[in-house]
């Protein structure tokens, strides 16, 4: 990574990235290649052995379906979609997020155009599509992962990294919902008994960050973006970044304001 | 000096037997030409282009994460078909197998190994995962394979999580537990999903907790008896097989889009 920074200060003066010194010139496989993987393979069968020897695989009580452990977690590299159960309906947590973030890492060669920092370490001549990666990977990702991990205890309430896991643990849970705070406490009414009425303030907000807000921001601050990436790429790349910001967007919502779903019908078991 | 004349003296006698030079028809690559030829006549070092970018084969570069990947799956494969030996997927021996593997059988170190690799090979594939885009190495004409690599990291996961059951305690029914109970939220394919309550012929729910996603995964409604008969299929052979298929067309993409990615 020391190489990307680097690279930058050689680009910013005309020469070509580190990697580009070498690139050209072309080694045989036997030995130069052969060897550095004997060297990584032997390293790696050491290490797997004295880890393998030096810890046990964890192993538990016997299966029983009867007595769930609490907390009952899923396998680590899932834990930063548990984490999102907090925030989301399973339906989001579970199924549309995995689902998105497959197709968004699928989607980023086609949706990135620009042809700098191919093959090479660099930051400044990528740093938006660093930004959004590393936000989504190292943020999203890892820290929600290290999050679950360590900072999640009984009944999934959080806990510091010092604290006792104390299973009595109570978490006043006073949640609400955007047709609550509308109707309720703004207008003073109670809520509308048919499903689209109530819903209509979230469902106005949601329809306004898919729908209108990727036009507005192609007019303003991503104005750039728009006009280099044509209007399919944007539209394919602005929702699945909007939908990334909603994450952290709905995490703070709720730590601030807790506030539940966005969009609650119930009736059709499809919240927001 | 006369312990090299040794030494070169020892080579010739092993090297120049007619029992070696049907196996290495080459000889040793000492000249540039044996050098190709020692890559082009072997069958997995012909996965290799007979040059590499010299900056390809630098730690520095790759970081080393998608050979690491690779070495684990073979380390797996390996270990885990030594597991085969003694573990059987039903819920009467599933436990018992897991007791025996660790007190009677001699250096069991075989689960252990198979369950950090495991972990290491998940960590691995991110590293090689973030290593190809901090390179920009998905931009044309890498598209494609950086495609088929986003699968492979998918079937990674699918087989780390599929092997979690296998072990048959606690640990391993909850965490199938937790995990499989996202597919019952499936909108429309899960019984608690959006719009699933909704699919309905003559009144009657169409997606219930008995024919749902979720029943499907784990072929029946808790993780019992059936759900690890299929995650031990979908473990040792079904996943496996897509995903040694998969490398396959990722190595060979490598070679066919120029090599290891560079400058260009």
């Amino acid at each position: 990574m020391y190489q990307a920074h680097l690279n930058d200060a050689r680009l910013e003066k005309g020469l070509p990235p580190l990697e580009k010194e070498d690139s050209d010139k072309k080694v045989f496989t036997w030995p130069d290649l052969v060897y550095v993987e004997l060297i990584a393979l032997i390293v790696c069968s050491i290490v797997m052995t004295v880890w393998s020897i030096v810890l046990k695989a964890p192993l538990e009580e016997p299966a029983n379906p009867g007595a769930a452990p609490n907390p009952a977690k899923a396998p680590w590299y899932f834990l930063g979609l548990q984490e999102l159960l907090v925030y989301f309906d399973p339906w989001m947590a579970g199924v549309v997020l995995p689902t998105l973030i497959i197709v968004g890492l699928m989607a980023i060669p086609y949706i990135d155009t620009n042809p700098r920092g191919n093959g090479y370490f660099s930051f400044r001549e990528r740093k938006w599509e660093i930004l959004m990666f590393c936000f989504g990977f190292i943020i999203l990702w890892v820290v929600l992962i290290i999050l679950g991990t360590f900072l999640r205890g009984p009944n999934w309430n959080f806990f510091g990294p010092y604290e006792t896991w104390d299973p009595n643990k109570l978490e006043p849970l006073n949640n609400v919902s955007v047709s609550e705070i509308f109707w309720v406490k703004w207008l003073g009414t109670a809520l509308p008994t048919f499903w689209l009425k109530r819903e209509l303030p979230g469902i106005v907000l949601v329809l306004f960050y898919m729908g209108a807000l990727p036009g507005l921001l192609s007019k303003t601050l991503f104005r750039r973006f728009y006009e280099k990436m044509g209007t399919v790429r944007y539209l394919v790349g602005v929702n699945l970044f909007l939908i990334m910001l909603a994450v952290p967007i709905k995490m703070y919502l709720r730590w601030i304001f807790n506030l539940k779903y966005i969009v609650n019908i119930q009736e059709f078991s499809f919240n927001i | 000096m006369s312990l090299e004349k040794h030494w070169r003296k020892l080579q010739r006698s092993v090297v120049e037997t007619q029992v070696w030079k049907s196996i290495f028809r080459v000889g040793i690559p000492n000249t540039n030409r044996k050098r190709v030829l020692a890559v082009l006549g072997n069958v997995v070092l012909h996965l290799h282009p007979v040059k590499t970018r010299k900056s390809g084969v630098k730690m520095r570069y790759t970081w080393c994460a998608g050979g690491m990947t690779f070495f684990l799956f073979l380390v797996l494969t390996f270990t885990g078909l030594l597991l085969m030996f003694y573990y059987r997927p039903t819920i009467e021996y599933a436990y018992g197998d897991m007791l025996d593997l660790r007190e009677q059988v001699p250096f069991g170190v075989m689960r252990e190994m198979h369950r950090w690799g495991a972990h290491a090979m998940v960590i691995a594939v991110w590293i090689h995962m973030f290593r190809v885009f901090m390179t920009g190495s998905y931009k044309p004409p890498r598209e494609f394979n950086w495609n088929v690599g986003v699968v492979l990291l998918v079937l990674t996961l699918l087989l780390s999580f599929t092997g979690y059951l296998l072990p048959w305690d606690q640990l391993a029914i909850w965490a199938i537990t937790v995990g499989s109970n996202m597919a019952r939220a499936t909108p429309l394919a899960g019984y608690e999903g959006p719009f699933a309550a909704q699919i309905q012929v003559n009144g009657v729910n169409l997606v219930t907790a008995g024919s749902d996603a979720r029943f499907g995964l784990l072929g029946g409604r808790i993780v019992g008896a059936n759900a690890l008969l299929r995650f031990y299929v979908l473990h040792c052979v079904f996943i496996p097989l897509i995903a040694a298929f998969l490398m396959a067309v990722h190595f060979w993409r490598v070679r066919k889009d120029g090599g290891i990615s560079g400058p260009l």
